[in-house]
């Protein structure tokens, strides 16, 4: 294979080209909810394939970090006779911030990389254009269904990954050390201001909209044969969690400006 | 190959009052960078007709298909498709006029993850028809390419023939205007093959419908130049030889981007051109 040096004009074309596709993509996966028809069947099907197809990953994902953070905080709380605190520990960091994050990177892993694959050997088998073709909209059918579902579940499996981190921790903390459980849960509790739940709900939304975008982006600008379809794949998820990491960061700071800090 | 008829209004009456093209390409060029697919191409198709494109691997056959669906956009030039101007329709607005256009993708492009009923049944089920209706003519479709059998298997367990046979019923589904055929043969026996092509001769001759098809194998289009399909027994007969200049079809061989011929049968018979010469040989 021939390799040829690329000029930093194209780099840079090439760049805002791409960003401009996927601000048209994700603008029309929007703008479809005010477009009939509206493929409610389809946004089930995703929501289940999505939502429920997670539920295991979430489940243990969050069961792990809640316990986890116990665990790892547990023997420095000791050390200044503050073991009760380890509730609030938890709470608030699951809350505000692991919860959606951790859910949102496993979720990213995998459903962004099969929408790019699924989307993406559609468009190298010429079954989108047969979908074109044949009259329909391949962004109204195709992508809005899953970036409506994402949105959706991911908020719900960002409150159950939530829940379940604060038991694993509960279980760490009453097992491992001696924690009274009225204790633990009075504490995880009282800790939680308006501030926090907002800030835990309003991120799952945002990283629910980056994944299916940039997964059916990707999947979209297929090209190459299934070497390009695994070469989508692998972006996609790489870009998704990436994009979730620094809008993680500016929506933290944004409602920390907004409503004041700790 | 014997076959029932697809009991469906005659697009041929519905067409009547209309004297437009079926498709009409004016100057159109395109180029993906350097490379140009097509330079300058003018043609036209009429209602009613079969016009078949040759020419080598590269030479734009698929992309010509494709612009005359609105897949593509030209770079220059203006495409009309059934009367409308292509070349200056959103893609929102080209849906509506997709949908009375079929279209038979060169690997057949089925949905591989909906059943053979729901790949054939798309375009019904998109318009919201009842279950019934839709399943009366998705047999109808399927028993026309006789694979009925297949319902409700799905496209990973069907031959490449079938698979054609099946995207010929999705794109028919709808009795279209227009047919666009990429290839419907590529890549097949010579007994598969042959079926395909009286299936599409069925369609010409019973439906009238207007059709595109892009093909390598000149022996398809010599044997849609020669038969006619016959009503009454129900298949694809040869042409008593003075009747053949009535068969509504043409040929058009493009080289380099650029058109070299476009004619019927006899004038393609009668030309000189070297390369032409060479390629029906």
């Amino acid at each position: 294979m021939e390799l040829e040096l690329t000029s930093p004009f194209d780099v840079a074309k090439d760049a805002v080209l791409a960003i401009q596709d996927y601000a048209r993509l994700a603008g029309q996966s929007v703008g479809n909810f005010f477009r009939r028809p509206i493929y409610w069947g389809d946004i089930l099907q995703q929501a289940d394939l999505i939502g429920v197809g997670s539920l295991p990953i979430v489940v243990l994902s969050g069961l792990s970090i809640g316990a986890l953070l116990a665990l790892n905080s547990a023997s420095t709380l000791q050390r200044f006779g503050g073991i009760t605190l380890i509730g609030q520990l938890v709470s608030s960091s699951m809350v505000t911030e692991l919860g959606p994050l951790i859910t949102g990177l496993m979720v990213s892993g995998r459903n962004a990389s099969g929408m790019a694959s699924e989307l993406g050997s559609m468009i190298v088998t010429e079954q989108i254009d047969a979908m074109r073709a044949l009259g329909t909209d391949p962004s109204k059918k195709l992508v809005t269904p899953r970036v409506a579902a994402t949105v959706f579940m991911l908020f719900f499996l960002t409150i159950i990954s939530d829940l379940l981190g604060l038991f694993g921790g509960f279980a760490v903390a009453n097992l491992l050390f001696g924690l009274d459980s009225r204790q633990y849960w009075s504490n995880a509790w009282q800790t939680l201001v308006f501030r926090d739940v907002f800030m835990g709900l309003v991120k799952p939304v945002l990283f629910g909209f980056i994944i299916a975008s940039i997964g059916c982006y990707y999947g979209m600008s297929t090209r190459g044969g299934t070497q390009g379809v695994g070469r989508s794949t692998t972006q996609a998820v790489v870009t998704s969690s990436v994009l979730i990491l620094v809008v993680d960061f500016f929506v933290t700071k944004a409602i920390f400006a907004m409503l004041g800090y700790r | 190959m014997s076959s029932p008829t697809l009991p469906i209004e005659d697009p041929a009456v519905a067409n009547s009052g209309s004297s437009a093209d079926a498709v009409v390409f004016d100057n159109v060029s395109l180029a993906f960078e350097e490379n140009v697919v097509l330079d300058g191409v003018s043609f036209h198709l009429p209602r009613g007709e079969t016009k078949a494109l040759f020419g080598v691997a590269g030479s734009g056959k698929s992309t010509t298909l494709k612009l005359a669906l609105g897949l593509l956009r030209p770079d220059s030039g203006r495409i009309f498709l059934l009367g409308q101007e292509v070349t200056s329709m959103s893609e929102q607005e080209m849906f509506e006029l997709r949908r009375r256009v079929g279209i038979v993708f060169q690997e057949s492009a089925l949905f591989d993850s909906l059943k053979v009923r729901e790949n054939v049944a798309f375009r019904l089920m998109e318009e919201h028809l009842s279950e019934e209706e839709i399943d009366r003519r998705v047999r109808e479709a399927l028993r026309f390419v006789e694979l009925e059998r297949t319902i409700d298997m799905f496209p990973s367990e069907l031959s490449g023939g079938m698979r054609r046979r099946v995207a010929i019923a999705r794109a028919i589904i709808t009795q279209p205007e227009v047919l666009l055929y990429d290839s419907p043969t590529g890549g097949l026996d010579p007994v598969t093959s042959n079926t395909i092509v009286e299936l599409i001769v069925k369609q010409r001759d019973v439906y009238k419908t207007s059709a595109l098809m892009v093909t390598h194998r000149l022996q398809d289009a010599f044997t849609m130049a020669t038969h006619h399909f016959d009503k009454e027994t129900n298949k694809m007969v040869p042409l008593p030889k003075g009747q053949r200049s009535e068969v509504p079809l043409s040929f058009l061989i493009l080289r380099d981007g650029k058109i070299i011929f476009d004619g019927d049968i006899r004038e393609l018979a009668a030309s000189r051109d070297p390369y032409i010469r060479e390629y029906i040989s």
